[in-house]
């Protein structure tokens, strides 16, 4: 333990090469795949000039949201021109972009695409696709069928240690097993790329959604002991205005800094290897888990649901 | 919830009912007034025009409007018929005062006269849809001689209740308060300072002399709106509606009102022959491409 460089840095007081993420909270132009792909480029670069090691898209960040018909029409390939170019940018600075993405299969996802180096590092497809109230989701996507946690590989910030981080999709977010799978997994940042619509407007100075998801990303982040990285839009799309609020949750549950508003921007927050070791040795139910008896009543139920 | 509250359609707020129609005044406005700014720029127009009647439908729409484009961007137009109040005119002029908006007054008298002075017998609800339908008109025509959007001024509560005329009133480019109950209309309304003259009347149509919204309804909008927040946004079925305390014929009065005109609210129906028919199995957003 005691010759592990960040410990030895941290006592040492030394400032330790922990990245820094930015959140690009956009609104893209629904359905023109290449205008957004020259706005990526734009504030990757930007990004990259700021010192952000990683820079964050929200949710379908090249196509925008309510596509409806558009989803296939805004589909791209991860080895088409579209992700090429973004990954290209991504040698300045790791990227996570969002798109619509075709298979071999032709299966449309919803995904969210990570690029590093020049190379696609991980994807993730969506899990849950709402499909009521104002959501469509499962009327024109596949869904993805696994949360999977990845290292991020960070070259720009030369990180003594590695980041393990996994990524949720805005409503993977609602279903509190998602990041407690990512945790198990190892992560030390879910990172939520989101398109959440703003509506509930009751007394409270905030929307019902950014309340809710203000409750859900401090309670995960502090629960599990993980920086959560939350990056939504703005704009409006057929009269329906997304709140953005992006923010980085540090693993003791308090939000960095303030939230963004309601107006695009580029906040920047770096994520500190020192304050996950205090919060989880502070806090330590990662090491108290009990994954044996999780494991067994899982089984027990799934013996259930069989009969 | 007892049963045994009395169940009215005029009486007082239900317990634990007061403060369901509250909103956060200063969200709301940021959030409608970004939406006329985007929903206006994104198709390529940097003005809007809004029928300015001296109710504060359009009083706050034209506020909103105002913040969002800038008052020397909205042309408000002010269209009395000959019997429609004099004060409603005084109040549109207060309105377009003080937010310093240019108003434009057209006279619809001469082209709704010309129309009925061959159909003497049409009864008022025909000359009142006619008035709608001229406004519409000229909106429409101002909207493309000055490069103007149209912006809408139809509350939620006559959205619901289809307590409007079809392709007149109804008839805009966007809305931004057609998710605010009545009820809603006034707080904000009040929240943005708008003339206490258009704050205290009895809101009308002012389609007749003398007509009141709520006289031709049958009920309050503080009752309707408080009916239709629980029936339509909280879902909640006639039993629960009876349990808090809403009178039996009224629910279903409001409800019968709601299904009927759920035409108004709707595109035209298309008879289906392709494969893609057109709002359909054609669906693209309005946004497309913006």
């Amino acid at each position: 333990m005691l010759s592990d460089p960040d410990v030895l840095a941290e006592l040492a007081g030394e400032a330790r090469p922990d990245p820094v993420v930015a959140l690009a909270q956009g609104a893209p132009r629904l359905g023109d795949v290449p205008a957004n792909v020259d706005r990526h480029l734009e504030l990757i670069a930007q990004a990259a000039e700021r010192g952000a090691d990683l820079v964050v898209f929200p949710e379908l960040s090249l196509t925008g949201y309510f596509l409806k018909d558009l989803v296939a029409d805004s589909a791209v390939r991860l080895e088409g021109k579209e992700i090429s170019a973004l990954a290209r940018a991504s040698r300045a600075v790791d990227c996570v972009v969002g798109c619509i993405l075709e298979g071999d299969d032709h299966r449309l996802h919803n995904a969210a695409v990570y690029l590093s180096r020049g190379e696609v590092v991980h994807v993730h497809r969506k899990v849950y696709l709402p499909t009521y109230g104002l959501f469509d989701e499962a009327r024109y996507l596949a869904a993805g069928d696994r949360f999977r946690a990845f290292t991020m590989p960070l070259p720009s910030a030369r990180a003594h240690r590695e980041w393990r981080a996994g990524i949720l999709i805005c409503e993977d977010l609602w279903h509190p097993t998602s990041p407690a799978v990512l945790a198990r997994d190892g992560v030390d940042v879910v990172i939520c790329p989101s398109a959440s619509p703003g509506r509930g407007v009751g007394s409270g100075a905030e929307l019902g959604t950014a309340q809710s998801y203000d409750v859900m990303t401090r309670t995960y982040a502090q629960l599990l002991t993980t920086y959560v990285v939350y990056c939504n839009r703005v704009g409006y799309e057929d009269g329906v205005g997304f709140w953005g609020g992006s923010r980085v949750v540090g693993p003791d549950g308090e939000i960095r800094g303030e939230p963004a508003s309601r107006e695009e921007a580029m906040p920047l927050h770096r994520l500190e290897r020192g304050a996950l070791r205090r919060a989880r040795i502070a806090n330590p139910m990662l090491r108290d888990e009990r994954h044996d008896v999780v494991d067994a009543e899982m089984r027990r139920l799934r013996r259930r649901s069989r009969m | 919830m007892s049963a045994a509250t009395p169940p009215s359609a005029v009486g007082p707020p239900a317990p634990g009912d007061a403060g369901v129609l509250v909103i956060d005044c200063v969200l709301v406005t940021e959030i409608l007034t970004g939406f006329v700014r985007e929903e206006v720029g994104k198709v390529g127009f940097r003005r809007g025009v809004v029928g300015l009647s001296g109710g504060v439908d359009s009083a706050l729409t034209l506020a909103i409007a105002c913040r969002a484009l800038g008052a020397e961007n909205v042309v408000p137009i002010v269209m009395p018929y000959r019997t429609s109040s004099p004060a409603s005119e005084r109040d549109a002029r207060r309105v377009a005062a003080q937010l310093g908006a240019d108003p434009l007054v057209i006279d619809i008298s001469a082209q709704v006269d010309a129309y009925f002075e061959r159909l003497p017998d049409a009864d008022r609800a025909r000359r009142g849809n006619k008035m709608a339908r001229e406004r519409m008109s000229i909106l429409y025509d101002v909207s493309s001689a000055r490069h103007a959007l149209v912006i809408g001024t139809s509350n939620k509560t006559e959205l619901l209740l289809g307590y409007s005329t079809i392709h007149g009133d109804s008839a805009y480019a966007l809305n931004p308060i057609g998710d605010l109950y009545k009820t809603q209309v006034y707080a904000l309304a009040g929240h943005l300072g708008l003339p206490e003259e258009v704050l205290a009347k009895a809101p009308s149509a002012d389609l007749w002399e003398g007509q009141s919204d709520e006289e031709e309804l049958g009920f309050s909008y503080a009752l309707v709106d408080r009916l239709l927040f629980h029936m339509v946004d909280e879902r909640r079925g006639r039993d629960e509606l009876l349990r808090l305390g809403f009178d039996g014929g009224f629910v279903d009065q409001v409800a019968r009102r709601v299904r009927d005109s759920q035409f108004k609210r709707r595109p035209p129906l298309i008879a289906k022959l392709s494969q893609r028919t057109i709002d359909r199995d054609f669906r693209y957003p309005r946004d497309w491409g913006r």
